[in-house]
Parts: structure tokens; sequence; C-alpha cells
């Protein structure tokens, strides 16, 4: 295998030249990549799936996106605009960016800020279905003074300007290439949608939707020097744990995304000697999210799980403290994500200056946890080992997607649970039907037919307003909103709707991190949510790739023009 | 029929009837000499046997609770492996060692035995009623026989995951009102299976009664006016009755398997509830480290499918007079 990249790569050179770290363009021969799941389309804006963003992004790229720390570099600018350099204006109102010159499209014509604008009305089209629409949120107008400069204006003071053509989930697209697929063509346009022009260092040669991409170097890229790989081929599909295999113990790939799975199965896998699993920490986290509303079966659809019927024992302060001191964090970690999980009491454990470190939970307290609802009044009064309050019995229905590491930690949560008291139930629904959103299903986390649910949440970027914009009232799904909402738990507290439209109006960032923090620490001891484990995202490289930089704020593949070929 | 009279004179020697010397036979009795013959249908039923004593008395002998967590003692390996690896993390209390959770793995097998075999029985006979009533009425009234096989082809390109993930989504809830989680998963599951694997029952019997119905015995059944009822449950279903028995063992295969499927695609029972299809799914992920957790459940679903197979082929030929005592 190696010895084949080599030759492939020699081949692509021009001569024998030895394959070394910072050669010139395409002198390492062919890279691949595998994601278990496939990528459909190559246009970020027509699917919000990670896979396609992923992928797309080593073709089309934003003016300025993250890096592993979670700060913003410039990428086809010369610099991030701030207040301090005068490229947002000191009411928060506009940003104004500066294209680097000499920046051409794969096809040879020149980048300008032309194609910005348009991308802002391809997006913004209202006959098309962009699927990042948020990005452009409170936008107003982009303009163009000359070609080389954007002019972004906002409807009010924007605290976060950094919305719009920001990060591999805004890419610019060329206005030449999709001037005809506005509006409601946008996703008639198969050749455009397959094979976008970008100014990223590959560019497609064939693009077989939910199967394989291959590429090649892109000959106009910006620095003469990269990308080091001539060709790319970027496979589709399969299961975390082969794609896993592949990298580590075969070394048919180098580059493996997203490996959910248990440390142990992780350990066994790099023992293959192949590859190297690389673990890195945004603000995702697995949580159990309590349902503040009655999910009883006998309530009338409609009503069953809204905020008409509030919960008969999950809004019980000593229940839920309870719920959460029964749990064995560290353990959990242990089990089911090792390296690639830390204990979080926090909803938002990351960026470092909005994770709160009020709250701590990093023990287990059974004793501790069977006083609390003993002092509440929660005890066991008909003598079938399960507590009641007010009569009802803290009988839980826990659900969660189908997941081998899930299906451990309901079982071993509900060993706790029955330990204080508290009997369950545990579901577990095929993560297709979970996470599908529909409507007309009732097993959908949406819907949240059970008392309690897991899964795991982040957010893009490093500013968590939108995010815990999730606890506000009126977010909750609901019927009238075709069951859509990210108010999961239906948490519903005046204080924290209050708080968090402060939080909007604020610009200061220490300011806004305190009341971040808040926020956080109001939806935990509240009971909206019990957060778990701090996960992180781990992928797999070949001992043989270098470069490689995990980047969780970002596409992970951010940075795959610096990749090369390393001895190893 | 007469009374015999004491004056009657003494019969002659060559016209008496010979006493039979042995008792008679019954058929059953025929039946079962035949079946000991055949080598694989006694191993076959010697392991069933085996297996579902084992799941019925099991937990009464080995108590430990399949579903209890033990973290501390997690991942052991069975007792043999000291054979050959005196360092491996073993135990007398865990003799077939426990899996990642610390769940003792013979008591899962005997659990998930119960739940698997259970299913795989309950299922077997479920679509042996329908098949049979379906077979025989098509097969003897023949304005039904066109409508119902053609219900009968409709059935069998029903494919069964869509349809049972259809029907978790519709019947889940009331069921499970009704008759708890695990309960009302289990009536969901064998009706599924039943509903969808009675077909080939049905062709084969209604194929056989199509052929004995225009036999002279039931010509002459009709004749002095018995009614179909009586007909067929006098005369054909007794002769139909091997392939019934055939398709009643192969269908207790194809039950348990199915189940097995469906454990291992994640539907069904809830996911703390062992069944030898859950284990395999569990395992399989960590195959090379802990080969005998995928090995154990996997060869306790072969040898019960494999020995139900053997005891319906040797039934197949005890139960057909014209193979039988040959």
């Amino acid at each position: 295998m190696k010895l084949k990249t080599l030759m492939l790569g020699a081949a692509a050179a021009f001569a024998l030249a030895p394959a070394s770290a910072m050669a010139e363009r395409g002198s390492d021969g062919e890279v691949k990549i595998i994601y278990w799941q496939a990528p459909s389309i190559l246009n970020p804006f027509l699917s919000g799936g990670t896979k396609d963003v992923e992928s797309a992004s080593m073709i089309i790229e934003p003016l300025a996106r993250y890096n592993e720390k979670g700060e913003l570099v410039p990428w086809l600018v010369d610099e991030v605009p701030t207040v301090g350099n005068g490229g947002v204006s000191a009411d928060l109102t506009t940003i104004t960016w500066k294209i680097s010159s000499g920046i051409k499209w794969s096809d040879g014509s020149d980048f300008t800020s032309a194609d910005v604008k348009f991308t802002y009305d391809y997006c913004t089209h209202p006959e098309g279905g962009c699927a990042q629409l948020t990005k452009f949120e409170n936008v107003e107008s982009v303009d163009t003074p000359d070609a080389n400069t954007v002019v972004v204006k906002f409807a009010g003071p924007t605290p976060n300007p950094y919305g719009p053509f920001v990060g591999g989930e805004s890419p610019i697209l060329q206005a030449a290439q999709f001037a005809n697929c506005l509006g409601a063509a946008a996703s008639t346009c198969t050749e455009q949608n397959f094979n976008p022009i970008g100014t990223g260092p590959f560019v497609v040669d064939e693009f077989k939707p939910n199967d394989v991409i291959t590429m090649s170097a892109n000959p106009n890229y910006r620095d003469p020097a990269k990308p080091a790989f001539a060709k790319v081929t970027f496979k589709g599909g399969g299961s975390a744990a082969a794609s896993g295999t592949a990298v580590m113990e075969t070394g048919e790939f180098d580059y493996a995304w997203n490996l959910q799975l248990a440390p142990d199965v992780i350990a066994k896998m790099q023992e293959g000697g192949k590859g190297t699993p690389v673990a890195g920490f945004g603000p995702l986290v697995e949580r159990i999210m309590l349902n503040q509303t009655n999910p009883d079966p006998n309530l009338p659809e409609g009503e069953r799980s809204t905020a008409m019927h509030p919960h008969p024992f999950l809004q019980e302060p000593a229940v839920y403290k309870a719920m959460s001191m029964a749990i064995d964090r560290p353990l959990l970690v242990e089990i089911g994500y090792g390296q690639a999980g830390k204990v979080s009491c926090n909803w938002v454990p990351a960026p470092a200056a909005f994770a709160s470190e009020k709250l701590s939970c990093d023990t287990q307290d059974i004793e501790g946890a069977k006083a609390m609802l003993d002092a509440a009044g929660i005890v066991d009064s008909d003598g079938d080992g399960v507590r009641e309050h007010n009569g009802v019995p803290l009988s839980i229905l826990y659900q969660t997607s189908t997941n081998a590491v899930r299906q451990d930690f309901q079982a071993l949560i509900k060993d706790w649970w029955s330990q204080i008291g508290i009997e369950t139930e545990l579901r577990n629904i095929e993560a297709s039907v979970f996470f599908g959103g529909d409507a007309g299903s009732p097993d959908t986390f949406q819907k949240f037919y059970a008392d309690v649910e897991m899964y795991a949440n982040t957010f893009n970027g490093t500013d968590p307003q939108a995010y815990l914009g999730n606890g506000l009232c009126d977010k909750a799904p609901r019927p009238d909103t075709q069951w859509q909402g990210e108010n999961i738990s239906r948490f519903c507290m005046p204080e924290f709707d209050a708080l968090h439209a402060e939080l909007t109006k604020t610009a200061d960032m220490a300011e806004r991190a305190r009341i971040g923090r808040e926020l956080n620490d109001m939806m935990v001891e509240n009971g909206g949510m019990i957060p778990l484990v701090h996960r992180g995202r781990l992928s797999a490289h070949a001992n043989s790739l270098g470069g490689v930089v995990l980047n969780v704020w970002d596409s992970e593949l951010w940075n795959v023009a610096d990749w090369h070929r390393i001895d190893g | 029929m007469t009374e015999p009279v004491a004056s009657s004179p003494a019969p002659i020697e060559a016209l008496k009837d010979i006493e039979p010397s042995k008792p008679p036979r019954s058929q059953w009795k025929d039946v079962w000499d035949q079946l000991r013959k055949h080598k694989g249908a006694v191993f076959g039923m010697g392991f069933l046997v085996f297996i579902t004593l084992a799941v019925l008395i099991g937990p009464y002998i080995y108590t430990v609770d399949p579903q209890k967590l033990d973290i501390r003692n997690k991942d052991f390996r069975p007792i043999y492996t000291a054979i050959w690896d005196g360092d491996s993390k073993v135990g007398w209390n865990k003799p077939l060692g426990s899996d990642q959770l610390g769940r003792d793995n013979l008591a899962q097998l005997i659990a998930g035995g119960r739940a698997s075999m259970a299913v795989g029985w309950a299922a077997m006979l479920l679509s042996l009623v329908i098949g049979t009533f379906i077979g025989v009425v098509a097969g003897y009234f023949k304005r039904l026989d066109g409508p119902l096989m053609r219900l009968t082809d409709l059935f069998l390109s029903l494919p069964i995951l869509p349809l049972l993930l259809v029907a978790v989504t519709l019947f889940r809830q009331p069921l499970r009102a009704n008759f708890g989680p695990e309960g009302g998963m289990f009536i969901l599951i064998v009706t599924i299976i039943a509903i969808t694997s009675w077909m080939p029952t049905a062709r084969i019997v209604r194929g056989d009664v199509l052929a004995i119905k225009e036999r002279e015995f039931v010509l002459a059944a009709r004749s002095i006016g018995t009614t179909p009822g009586r007909i067929i449950g006098r005369h054909l279903l007794p002769n139909v009755l091997s392939p019934i028995m055939v398709s009643a063992a192969l269908g207790l295969a194809t039950a348990i398997i199915t189940e097995s499927a469906l454990s291992f695609l994640g539907v069904g029972f809830p996911s703390d509830f062992p069944t030898w299809g859950k284990m395999l799914a569990d395992a399989v992920v960590r195959m090379e480290e802990f080969p005998e957790r995928v090995l154990l459940p996997g060869i306790a679903i072969s040898l019960t499918v494999l020995s139900v197979n053997y005891l319906g082929d040797g039934l197949r030929d005890a139960l057909d007079p014209r193979i039988r005592g040959r």
C-alpha cells in the first residue's frame, strides 16, 4: 500500500524525487480519506450534513475560519476585521472584509467581491431553501464598493458579526458558475452542486453521490507549494468501526472521521500500528434531557409532552438533583469515551471563557441522593422499592438512539437510579428515526414522548448565544410549530428569558461570558438537563500522514492543503 | 355380536383364527421406532430437550441476575481460558466470563435463550395454526382457493423488517400500556413473525389437501353424507400431518433466527433485556479480544436451529408410511 502510494506520488511528480515534507505541489501522490457517512452533495448551502460541509470544505472556502483553538484566522482576506482595526464599525452594525489580492478560482478567473455578494443573494433568495440561512440572520445588505471590498450591514448592533462568510458552513460560491441556480433552480443544478468551482486546494474530478469523490490538486491554488498531494480519494460509507480499522489496522486509508467507539475498541485498533487517533474538544456534551412536561400516553395527542401538563415529578428539585448525584461520571467517561471524554457538569463546557466552574459533579453520592429524597418527603410508601411523589411512583422511561456506547450508559444509569429508588425503563430508537425530525413519528427526540432522553449536542463557532437560546420558553417543540424547536426539555423560566435578552444586547466579551455562564448554571440547576460527558471528536490518521490538526470549531479538513506524507 | 352358545360344535381346527401373538402396534409407536433410527433426529431432539430444560430450569439452579451490573468484575474471560492463558482474568463466580459492564455471560445466555425459545415456539405455533387453516380451507373449498392463494402471494411479498418498524411505531404504545414493555414487545414480535411466515405451510397443506380430497376414501365419506368439517377433521388433517410437522420444525428455526436478527438490529426488546441476537450484536466490536461473547450465543443459535432442522428431517421420514420401515 505504502509502496504503491509512493510510486503514484513519484509518477505524479517529475522524477523520482524523495517525498519530503514541504515539497512542491503534488509531490506526495495520493491521500485517501474515509468518512463513514457518505457525502451526497458538495454544496453546503443545500445540505446541513457535516459530511457534506466537510467534504466541500476541501474545494470551496470562506473568507475566514476558526483554527483548532477556536480563534478566527483570515483565509481569503488579509486580516480579520475587528473594532480595533476599524473593520467593524463602533456601533457594531457593519463589518468590512478586504479580500487578499491575487486569489483565483480553480478555472483561472479572479476571485472578487462580486462572488461574495452573489453567495449572499444565493442563500437568502426567498425561493431557495438555504440550509445555512441562520448564518445570514440579521443581515440587511451586502455591498461591494470595489472588487476587493465587501461590506456587510446588519439590521441592528451585532456583537458577533462573524456569521456570514465565516467557517466551513458559509463558503463562497463562484458567481459565474451558479448564476443560473438562484432560488427554486438551486437544487436542479446538479452539475454545479456536484462539481463546484472553488478556491480551495483541490478540484473535483469525479463525484459519485453517496459513494466516492476523486479530486486532484488545484493548479491555481494561491500557495504554489501546496497542496502536497496530487490526488485525493474521498470514500464515504461503511461504519465507524470499519473506517477505524481501515486506517489504524489495515492502513488502506489515511484519515478516518468521527470514530464514536468505546475506548477499549479504539485502543485495540491502535495496536494495529498503522495509525493514531486524535481527539479535539469542542462544546459537544452528552446529556440527559429532563422532560418538564408530562409524556403520559393517556393524555390526548397534541397535549402529551406539551406545556399544558407539567411533569408529575421531574420539576421537583430533590428528584433531579438526586438523579444527577447518583451518576458516576468518571466511570461513564472511562467506559464510553476514554481520552475522547471529560466529566462535565455544564451545558456549555467550551470555549473556556464561557465554561462555568460553579458546579461540581465528579463524585457519585448515592447515600446523599437517598438522603435528599428522604428529606423532601419522597419515600417508598408502598414497599415496592420505588419512591412516590404525591402518590406518583418515580418510574421513568429513558430513551436514546441506538448506539453501543449509549446502551451501556443506559444500563449503568438505570442501575444507579434503581439504587436510589427510581425505576427506569429503557428504550433505544434507530438514530435516523430519533434524529429524523419527522413530525409524524412519535419517536423523535423533539417529540420527547419519554421522561428523560440522552443525546449529544453542540454549536458551531465560538459564540454560544444562539445555543443558549435553546433554553428559551418559546423555542419548545409543540404541535403548532410542527414539533420543531430546540428547547427539547421544554424548559421555561422567565428569568432565563430575560437574561438571554440581555446577552443579545451586550457587546463586551467579558460581560457576555459572565452572562453565558450564568445562563448555563440556571439551566442545569433548575433541572433542564443533567450534563454527563464533555465529548471530544475522535478521528484517526495514518502514521505516514503529516500536518493533521484536528479542528472541532470548523471543518476537520480545514488545513488539508498542509497535509503531507511523512516517513512513518 | 351374538352371544356364543355353549352347545355349539367345536370349530374345525383349520378354520380357527390365529390370535395375533404380539400386541397391536399404534401408529405413534411406529413413528417413534422409525425416528429412533435417524441419528440426526435423535441428536436434534436430545439437544432441543436439553436446551429447553436449560432455559426453563436454569435460572432456578444458576440464580445470578443476568441484568445485574458488576463494573469492577467486567471483561472476565470464561474459566476455560485459564487452561492456556494463566494470566487471564477468570473467576469461578463467572464461569463463562462477563461482558463490558460486568453482566454474567452464563446468566445472560440462559435468560437470552428463554426469550429466543419463547419467541420461536410461540411464533411457530401461531404461524402453524394460521398456515394450516388457510391451506386446508383453500384446498378443500374450491371457491375460496383463488382469493386465499392470492392473499398468500400478497403476504409472501411483505418485507418483514419495514413491516416490523411500522408495527413497532403503531402498536408499541397500546401494547406496552397493557402488557408492559417486555410483554408487549413479545406479543408484537411473535405476531409479526407469525403473520409473515405462515405462507409456505399454507401452500404445502393446500397442495396435499387438493390431492387427497380426490381419493376414494374421501369420496366414500362424502357419499355417506359426512359434513365437510368432519371430512377435514377425520380424513384430511391426519393425512397432511407430516408436512405440517416438518414445516413446524423449520418454522421454529426461522422464528429464532428472525428474532435474533431483529435484536441484532436493535429493534425490539429493551436494550437491557438479553436475547441471543442482542448478545451477538453487543459483542461484535470486541470480537477479537473476547471471541467467546460472539461464539457462545452464536453457537447456541446455530445448534438449536440445526437440531430443529434434523428433528424435522427425521420426523418427515418417520411420519411417511411409505418410507417407514425401510
